[in-house]
């Protein structure tokens, strides 16, 4: 709402000589309409599904944000597969992902969908704690024995119960040409010394030697997190997100310290371009190696480039080796609204076996399925190793902007990481004071 | 007699027609601008994560504070602003100025190029930022492209480089900003009475002094709706840098800020709300100057 107001505050400010009645009238419409727009968006992406919320009618209103274009198939293939086999009718609700996230406070307060798509970690967490989810014990009753003891207590709220069902996740690692490394005669880095040796080989070789990219802010928080983790440990991490762990202190600066020597090997360039661009630029042996999620290779739409790409985990540094990994998880929620329909559960649980997690992954072959028991016998040799990395890794952990308060990732570490990339500078001493004024406000 | 006086009485409909007709825009604007507008003064003085009314809780001057104090991107957008503000002054409005007079003239094609400057002014912000990324990409940028520079390391990433992407934005802004002040400009100069450039020439004058002595003059009227236009494109500006970046990276402006702290996952409504309030409160200077000029001055005529 607060949005709209400025916007309509925006409107008053033009000079009213300038504008004959029905200007004025055009405006003073903009601005009501403006001002609906919560509320509208809101009823167009769920009120208006016929029947949500009911319990008897066998209908589930599904808000998805996936709406690229394979993630969107592999969710209708989910859909339909349910469909068919409950008798059930799905209204998907597809809204663009960067507006379904930026929608999803005035979305869960107004009327949303039964169900939705959505993250694990402090990002689910919080609207658990404000009540806006329905707890889901009773599907997870169904489909424990699915899930891994690490997915299951990432789908758990901050009262125990359970509120997320996941469906995939993916990886976060060094990716990289196997055919260009072996045409240079470059072998995987094992220590963050040897990643800097190899980096200066690449960069005397006249390739950039490691792919960046953060015009959109959030990619760098992955070096970041890895960095973190290496040096402080996956717990540091967890603490430090949640602010538990103060950002004013030797181990935070150790972790700039140490980014600082990689940033000379960095793509110069990041601020300017988007994973997209940093991704094309791998696929065509400009880069040597770019540190991202598994989602990159959705770029690779060239077979041949596709079978050429491999990954390595982030190098260790100090503390516990290579144990904890990045792998962040999607998947879906019930609303408090869909709390009631028993239909929307059955979806849930029905998401939750290996049958539904195969159907998606027929569709869309980046993301690892979380369900113990799907069909690995499609597994690339990529897919496999992916999702070895995440079987074998002693930590799990979220991406920064999900393990975090969203207005500590968004509007400070986004900034404040994209000016370290620019000099190498950082203050962490206002970054403390920032989190500590933002935590405090919620 | 009588019959008169039934004219200029109002009949019972006609009173409540009209007190519908002044009571009616008069709720939408409280419910629309004032009340929601004391309502953010209001909020920018508490801590509120927007999710739940009960959490709300006095804050007093913290977010102010917070703002001014711990807020690394506030003084940036403040700068921006004002460059904004000079370069539109400097550079902007006095194109649009030069367009206007050159189109003033008795040439061939007048409307045409009335048209093409005029465009910019009306198409969306999207394809505003579409548009400039055809000039500016680093790669494939006509820009670098002209310069030799595409695809070399020495390429400039004039989107991405803190350093210039202010300026590149500022380009775009007056590219639409140009347009609207021209077609001010070309509706003031046919106003103008011929007569007086006629009496300016037969005095002796030429082209330039008839301009800044005699015509410019004359357009007072529309040179102030111009002056306060400008601040305020100036102070609103925000459609181009949110379309570049999203208003980070050498691109802060106050606008962007408020937009980020009111909006999405970052919400702290406090802050934005305190942001909002900064911005209402530098907007209403030219505001104030403007009414008290128009209002003052037909207060004296009456």
């Amino acid at each position: 709402m607060n949005t709209q107001r400025s916007g309509s505050s925006a409107q008053i400010t033009l000079p009213p000589s300038l504008m004959n009645r029905r200007a004025l009238l055009k405006t003073l419409g903009v601005g009501a309409v403006g001002l609906a727009g919560v509320p509208l968006l809101s009823a167009c992406t769920g009120g208006s599904a016929p029947g949500g919320g009911s319990s008897g009618s066998k209908t589930v209103s599904f808000g998805s944000s996936a709406s690229d274009d394979v993630p969107k198939r592999a969710y209708q293939a989910v859909v339909d597969a349910f469909q068919k086999k409950s008798g059930a009718t799905v209204t998907t609700n597809v809204v663009p992902h960067n507006d379904f996230q930026n929608k999803i406070n005035s979305y869960l307060q107004g009327s949303p969908d039964d169900t939705f798509t959505w993250f694990a970690g402090y990002r689910m967490q919080y609207y658990a704690g404000k009540g806006l989810l329905a707890p889901i014990d009773d599907v997870w009753e169904k489909i424990g024995a699915n899930y891994s003891d690490a997915l299951k207590k990432a789908s758990t709220g901050p009262d125990g119960k359970m509120y997320f069902v996941p469906n995939y996740n993916y990886p976060w690692g060094f990716f990289y040409r196997k055919s260009f490394w072996a045409e240079k005669g470059y072998a995987v880095p094992k220590t963050f010394d040897e990643l800097k040796t190899l980096a200066a080989k690449m960069k005397a070789d006249g390739i950039i030697p490691i792919g960046f990219a953060d015009k959109d802010g959030w990619p760098a928080m992955g070096t970041f997190d890895y960095m973190n983790m290496r040096l402080n440990g996956y717990q540091f991490h967890v603490d430090l997100c949640a602010h538990k762990e103060s950002w004013n202190q030797p181990k935070v600066q150790s972790v700039f310290d140490t980014w600082k020597a990689l940033l000379p090997y960095q793509d110069p360039a990041a601020l300017g371009q988007t994973w997209q661009d940093a991704a094309k630029l791998l696929g065509d042996k400009k880069t040597g190696m770019y540190l991202l999620g598994s989602f990159v290779t959705q770029q690779f739409t060239d077979a041949a480039v596709l079978a050429d790409i491999d990954f390595f985990p982030f190098p260790e540094i100090a503390v516990e080796g290579q144990d904890a990994i990045e792998a962040p998880i999607d998947g879906l929620l019930l609303s408090k609204k869909g709390g009631q329909n028993q239909t929307a559960k059955d979806f849930l649980a029905f998401l939750g076996t290996p049958e539904a997690q195969n159907a998606y992954y027929a569709v869309d072959s980046s993301n690892i399925a979380t369900a113990k028991g799907g069909d690995t016998s499609k597994f690339t040799p990529l897919n496999k190793k992916c999702a070895d990395a995440i079987s074998n890794a002693k930590h799990i952990s979220q991406f920064f902007d999900r393990d975090a308060l969203p207005a500590m990732a968004n509007n400070v570490m986004i900034p404040a990481l994209q000016a370290f990339i620019k000099d190498g500078s950082v203050d962490i001493k206002n970054l403390e004071s920032q989190a500590a004024a933002l935590y405090a406000a919620q | 007699m009588p019959r008169t006086r039934k004219v200029r009485r109002l009949s019972t409909r006609d009173k409540v027609i009209l007190a519908v007709m002044v009571a009616v825009p008069t709720l939408i604007e409280l419910a629309f601008v004032w009340l929601p507008t004391l309502f953010s003064i209001g909020l920018s003085f508490t801590r509120w994560s927007g999710l739940d009314l009960t959490d709300i809780r006095a804050a007093g001057t913290d977010n102010y504070k917070f703002v001014s104090q711990d807020y690394p991107p506030f003084w940036p957008a403040v700068q921006h602003n004002i460059l904004w503000l000079v370069f539109l002054a400097l550079i902007a409005t006095p194109l649009g100025l030069l367009l206007a007079v050159l189109l003033d003239q008795k040439i061939r094609g007048s409307r045409i190029y009335q048209s093409i400057f005029f465009v910019p002014v009306m198409l969306s912000l999207a394809l505003v930022g579409v548009i400039w990324q055809l000039f500016y990409q680093r790669d494939n940028g006509l820009l670098n492209f002209l310069l030799g520079t595409a695809g070399t390391p020495a390429a400039v990433d004039w989107f991405g480089d803190s350093n210039v992407n202010i300026w590149a934005a500022l380009i775009a802004a007056t590219w639409r900003h140009a347009g609207y002040v021209m077609l001010l400009y070309l509706a003031g100069l046919k106003g103008v009475d011929p007569a007086l450039k006629e009496a300016a020439a037969l005095d002796g004058a030429n082209a330039a002094q008839t301009f800044f002595r005699v015509v410019f003059p004359a357009m007072r009227p529309i040179n102030i709706v111009i002056v306060v236009i400008t601040i305020i494109e100036s102070l609103r500006a925000f459609d181009i840098v949110y379309v570049i970046n999203r208003g980070t990276n050498g691109l802060e402006l106050i606008s962007a800020l408020v937009i980020q702290n009111l909006v999405g996952e970052g919400q702290v409504i406090g802050v934005g709300s305190a942001l909002a309030t900064i911005l209402l409160v530098i907007s209403l200077v030219p505001i104030t100057f403007y009414l008290s000029r128009t209002f003052g001055k037909e207060a004296k005529e009456s």
